[in-house]
C-alpha cells in the first residue's frame, strides 16, 4: 500500500455536496471544546438533563390523560362546575385553582430573587427569600390538600365519581398527586439549602450554585403546573 | 469545580476496606459491582431459558415446568435479559468503567450519586427476586406485561407478581436515572484537555447516546408502571376496559389497553437501541484495534449512532401492528422503521470496510466482534420482514419473531459483551485469560447460537406460535418441527454448558492468569495508557493526560509503532500528527 494520508475527522470547509457549512460549524462548536457548556457547574448541567427526563415523565402522564379524555364514551365532568367554590352563596368557577396558581407562580418570583441574592453572597436575604418560596410552596400543597378533601367529600374517587367518566378521578389524583409530591420534595430541598445558606456553608466552598440548582428545579415544577392547569382545569 | 484540570479535590478518599470495595464511590468498583450483579441475574435467566428449551424440545419428558408456570418462565427470562442484564451491564458496567477512563477523567462527576445508582439497581433486583416468592408467584404476562391480562385472574401472578415486577422496574428506572445523569454529564463536561467530542472512541459515543435515550425513554415505562399498579391495587381504569373475568365483571370501565402498549413501546423500542448502541460503539473499537486500522468513516459512525438514537423514538408502534390500533399508523411506522435501516447499514458497511485490507489479528475479542457482524446482519435482515405490516401480520407471535429478536438484540449484544470482557479483562484485572478456553468458548457459543436461532425462523414460517407450553398434535405442525425443536434444545444445552468455560476461565485467570501487559492489544485509546494496571483510584496519578489525536491512529505511515496513543504529543515538525484545528 503506497503512501496514504492519515484519515482524521476535520472541521475544515465543507466539500461540495456535503453538510451545509452552518451545520458543520454548529457541530464543531459543540464538539471542539473540552466542555460542551463552558464554565457551567456540573450540578447545573446535570439538573437540566434531569429536568429534561422529568419532562418526559409529566408528558407521558399528560398525554395518557388526554388520550383517556378523548377516548372515553361517557361524558367528562365539567371542570368549571367541579372545581368551583361556593363563596357567599355564589358559585365561583376555578377560584381556588386560580389562587393556587397565583401562589405557585409568585413563588417562582421569590426564588429568582433568591438566586440573584445568592450570587451576591447576601446570606440573610437569600435564605429569607428561599424560606418564603418554601412557604408559598407549602401553601400550595395545603390548598391542594383542601381541594382533594373537598372532591373526596363530594364523592370523587380514583375508580369513579358522580358526574361522568371514571378516569376523571383517576387522572386527577394521579397527576396532581405526582406534581404535589414534586412540590413537597422541592419544599424540603429549599429548606435544606436555605439552612445551609444561613450557616455559611456555601461561603466556605465559595460556590452558591446549589441555590440556583434548587431554583431551576423549582421553576420546572411551576412550569409543569402551568401545563397541568391548562390541560386539566381550562380544557 | 467547572474545570477538571489536575484538581484532586473532588475525589473522595476511602479509608476502610468497606469504603473502598463495598460502599465504593470509585467508578471502577461500581462498574464491577454492576457487572457482577448483572451477570449473576443473567445466569439465572439463562437457566430459565434452558429449562424452557428442555420443555419445548422434549415435551412430557421433563417436569421442571408445569403448564401453569411456563409463562412465568418466559416473562422472567425476557425481562431479566433485556433490562436487568443487558441494560445494566452495558451502561452500568461498561459505561461506568469505560467513560472516565476513555475521556481522561478521574471519576464520574457525581461519585456519590453513582454509588446510589448501583444500590438502587441492587434493590430492584432484590424486589424482582422477592417476586418469585409472593403468593401466586411472579407475573406471567410476558415481558411486555400487557394489561388487562397481567392484572386479571387466570394469568399467573396477577395479584402480587405484577406488583413486584412493576415496583422493581420503577426502582430500576430511578437507579438508571441516577447513573445516566452521571454518564451524560461526565461526557459533556468532564473530558480531559484535547479530548473533543469528535476524538472520543465510539464506545463512549454509543454509551453516551444510549444514556440520553434511557433518560428519555424510561419515563414512559415508569408512568406505565405507576398506572398499572393503580389499576391493580386502587381499582382505577387506565388500561382496563369493562370486561368479564372468570365469569364476573371486574368493575373496571372505559380504560384503554392500547394506551399501555403505546407507553410500553415508547420505552421498549428505544430500549432495543439502548442495548444496541453501546454494543455498536464497543464493536467499532474492537474491530479497529484488532484490524490495526483506523475506523472507516469515524465521523459517519458517530452521526449514525446519533441518528439511530433519534429515529428510534419514532418507530415504536411497529411492535403493535396486530394490536388493533389505527391501521393508518402502520404506514407511518413501517416507513420510519425502514428509514432506520439507512444509518444502521452505514454502520455495517463501515465495519466491513474497516476490516477490508486490515492487518486482522484473529484474537478472541476480534472473533466475537466478527461474530457480532454475522448475527447482527442476520437479525437486521429479518427485521426488514417484521418492519413491513403485510409481512409482519402473519409472522407476529410466531417463532420467527423469537428468532429475530434473539438474533438482533439477544445474541448480538451478548457476543459484544463477551468480546468486550475478553478485550478489557487485562486492564480491569491486570491478568490475562487462557487463550484455548476462550477460543473454545467462542466457537461453541457462536456456532451454537446459529444452531439455536436459525431453525426458529423456519418454525415461525410454518406458523409455530411462541409462548406455547407444548404443541401437542396440531394439524398444521409437521414432524420436522418436533425434530427442529429437539435439535435446538440440544444446541442450547451445549451453549449453556460452554458458558461454564467462560466462567471458569474468568475466575481461574483472576487468580492464576499470567500478569497482563498494560496494553496487550496495542490500543491507542486512553484507557490503555493509565500509569497503573489495573488503574488506581483517581486513574491518572498526578496529572491528567492531554489528548492530541483521535482514538484510531493505527498503522500510521512513518510512525515508530503501528499505533499512536491518544496522549502522545505530535513531533514538532510533523503537521500530520498535530492536534486538529
Amino acid at each position: 500500500m503506497e503512501h496514504r494520508e492519515v484519515t482524521r475527522p476535520s472541521v475544515s470547509a465543507a466539500e461540495p455536496g456535503g453538510v451545509p457549512q452552518g451545520l458543520r460549524d454548529l457541530a464543531g462548536d459543540w464538539a471542539a471544546d473540552q466542555e460542551v457548556f463552558r464554565h457551567v457547574h456540573w450540578g447545573k448541567a446535570m439538573i437540566w438533563i434531569f429536568l429534561l427526563s422529568d419532562t418526559f415523565i409529566f408528558s407521558s402522564f399528560l398525554v395518557s390523560y388526554m388520550t383517556m379524555r378523548a377516548s372515553v364514551t361517557v361524558p367528562w365532568p365539567n371542570p368549571s362546575e367541579v372545581f368551583a367554590l361556593t363563596i357567599a352563596g355564589q358559585s365561583i368557577p376555578l377560584i381556588l385553582i386560580a389562587i393556587m396558581t397565583f401562589v405557585l407562580i409568585s413563588s417562582s418570583g421569590t426564588m429568582a430573587m433568591a438566586v440573584n441574592f445568592g450570587y451576591r453572597r447576601n446570606r440573610r436575604v437569600t435564605a429569607a427569600l428561599m424560606l418564603a418560596t418554601a412557604l408559598l410552596g407549602a401553601t400550595f400543597v395545603s390548598m391542594q390538600a383542601f381541594e382533594w378533601s373537598k372532591l373526596i367529600h363530594e364523592g370523587v374517587r380514583p375508580w369513579g365519581n358522580p358526574w361522568g367518566a371514571a378516569q376523571f378521578g383517576a387522572c386527577f389524583f394521579m397527576i396532581t398527586g405526582f406534581h404535589g409530591l414534586h412540590v413537597s420534595g422541592g419544599v424540603i430541598i429549599l429548606v435544606t439549602v436555605a439552612i445551609k445558606v444561613l450557616r455559611g456553608h456555601y461561603d466556605v466552598s465559595g460556590d452558591y450554585s446549589a441555590v440556583e440548582i434548587a431554583g431551576l428545579y423549582w421553576h420546572f415544577v411551576d412550569l409543569v403546573w402551568v401545563f397541568i392547569f391548562a390541560f386539566f382545569y381550562l380544557w | 469545580m467547572a474545570t477538571i484540570a489536575d484538581d484532586l479535590r473532588p475525589l473522595h478518599h476511602p479509608k476502610t476496606w468497606i469504603g473502598r470495595y463495598v460502599w465504593s464511590q470509585d467508578h471502577k468498583v461500581i462498574a464491577i459491582q454492576y457487572g457482577v450483579t448483572a451477570i449473576g441475574v443473567g445466569l439465572f435467566a439463562l437457566v430459565l431459558s434452558f429449562l424452557m428449551r428442555l420443555q419445548l424440545g422434549f415435551p412430557g419428558r421433563f417436569d421442571f415446568i408445569q403448564p401453569e408456570n411456563y409463562l412465568q418462565f418466559v416473562t422472567m427470562h425476557g425481562m431479566i435479559m433485556v433490562v436487568y442484564l443487558l441494560t445494566a451491564l452495558l451502561l452500568g458496567g461498561f459505561g461506568n468503567y469505560l467513560i472516565p477512563l476513555m475521556i481522561g477523567a478521574r471519576d464520574m462527576v457525581f461519585p456519590f450519586v453513582n454509588m446510589l445508582s448501583y444500590w438502587f439497581y441492587l434493590l430492584s433486583v432484590i424486589v424482582l427476586f422477592a417476586g418469585l416468592f409472593v403468593p401466586g408467584g411472579p407475573t406471567g404476562g410476558g415481558w411486555t406485561l400487557y394489561p388487562p391480562q397481567t392484572i386479571t385472574g387466570g394469568t399467573p401472578g396477577a395479584s402480587w407478581g405484577i406488583l413486584m415486577m412493576m415496583a422493581s422496574l420503577g426502582i430500576f428506572v430511578i437507579a438508571f436515572t441516577m447513573g445516566g445523569l452521571n454518564y451524560v454529564t461526565t461526557v459533556l463536561q468532564a473530558r480531559t484537555r484535547g479530548m473533543t467530542l469528535m476524538r472520543m472512541p465510539c464506545s463512549v459515543w454509543g454509551i453516551f447516546v444510549a444514556s440520553i435515550m434511557g433518560l428519555l425513554a424510561f419515563p414512559a415505562l415508569f408512568v406505565a408502571a405507576i398506572m398499572t399498579i393503580l389499576d391493580s391495587v386502587v381499582g382505577t381504569s387506565f388500561f382496563v376496559p369493562e370486561i368479564v373475568s372468570m365469569g364476573e365483571k371486574t368493575g373496571h370501565t372505559g380504560g384503554s389497553p392500547i394506551l399501555f402498549q403505546h407507553l410500553f413501546w415508547f420505552f421498549g423500542h428505544p430500549e432495543v437501541y439502548i442495548v444496541a448502541l453501546p454494543a455498536f460503539g464497543i464493536v467499532s473499537d474492537l474491530i479497529s484495534v484488532h484490524a490495526r486500522k483506523n475506523l472507516f468513516g469515524y465521523r459517519m459512525m458517530v452521526w449514525a449512532i446519533v441518528i439511530i438514537g433519534g429515529l428510534s423514538f419514532f418507530v415504536w408502534a411497529h411492535h403493535m401492528y396486530v394490536s388493533g390500533m389505527n391501521p393508518y399508523f402502520g404506514f407511518f411506522f413501517a416507513t420510519s422503521t425502514l428509514v432506520i435501516a439507512i444509518p444502521t447499514a452505514i454502520k455495517v458497511y463501515n465495519w466491513l470496510l474497516t476490516l477490508w485490507r486490515g492487518d486482522i489479528h484473529l484474537r478472541v475479542p476480534m472473533l466475537f466482534a466478527i461474530a457480532f457482524l454475522f448475527t447482527f446482519i442476520h437479525g437486521g435482515l429479518t427485521g426488514l420482514f417484521l418492519g413491513n405490516v403485510s409481512v409482519d401480520v402473519p409472522l407476529s407471535d410466531t417463532f420467527f419473531v423469537v428468532g429475530h429478536f434473539h438474533m438482533v438484540m439477544g445474541v448480538s449484544p451478548v457476543l459484544v459483551v463477551f468480546g468486550a470482557i475478553y478485550h478489557w479483562y487485562p486492564k480491569i484485572t491486570g491478568r490475562m485469560w487462557d487463550e484455548r478456553l476462550a477460543r473454545l468458548h467462542f466457537w461453541i457459543t457462536f456456532l451454537g447460537t446459529y444452531a439455536i436461532f436459525l431453525p426458529m425462523h423456519y418454525l415461525g414460517m410454518l406458523g409455530v406460535p411462541r409462548r406455547y407450553y407444548a404443541l401437542g398434535d396440531t394439524v398444521f405442525i409437521p414432524d420436522s418441527v418436533h425434530y427442529a425443536n429437539m435439535g435446538i434444545t440440544i444446541a442450547a444445552g451445549l451453549v449453556f454448558a460452554a458458558q461454564g468455560l467462560f466462567f471458569y476461565n474468568m475466575i481461574w485467570s483472576l487468580f492464576r492468569g499470567p500478569r497482563a501487559d498494560p496494553n496487550p492489544w496495542g490500543a491507542a485509546s486512553l484507557e490503555w495508557q493509565t500509569p497503573d494496571t489495573p488503574p488506581h483510584h483517581g486513574n491518572w496519578g498526578e496529572r491528567l493526560p492531554t489528548v492530541y489525536r483521535w482514538a484510531y491512529d493505527y498503522s500510521v505511515p512513518g510512525a515508530a509503532r503501528d499505533f499512536i496513543p491518544q496522549n502522545e504529543p505530535p513531533p514538532a515538525q510533523n503537521p500530520a500528527g498535530g492536534p486538529q484545528a
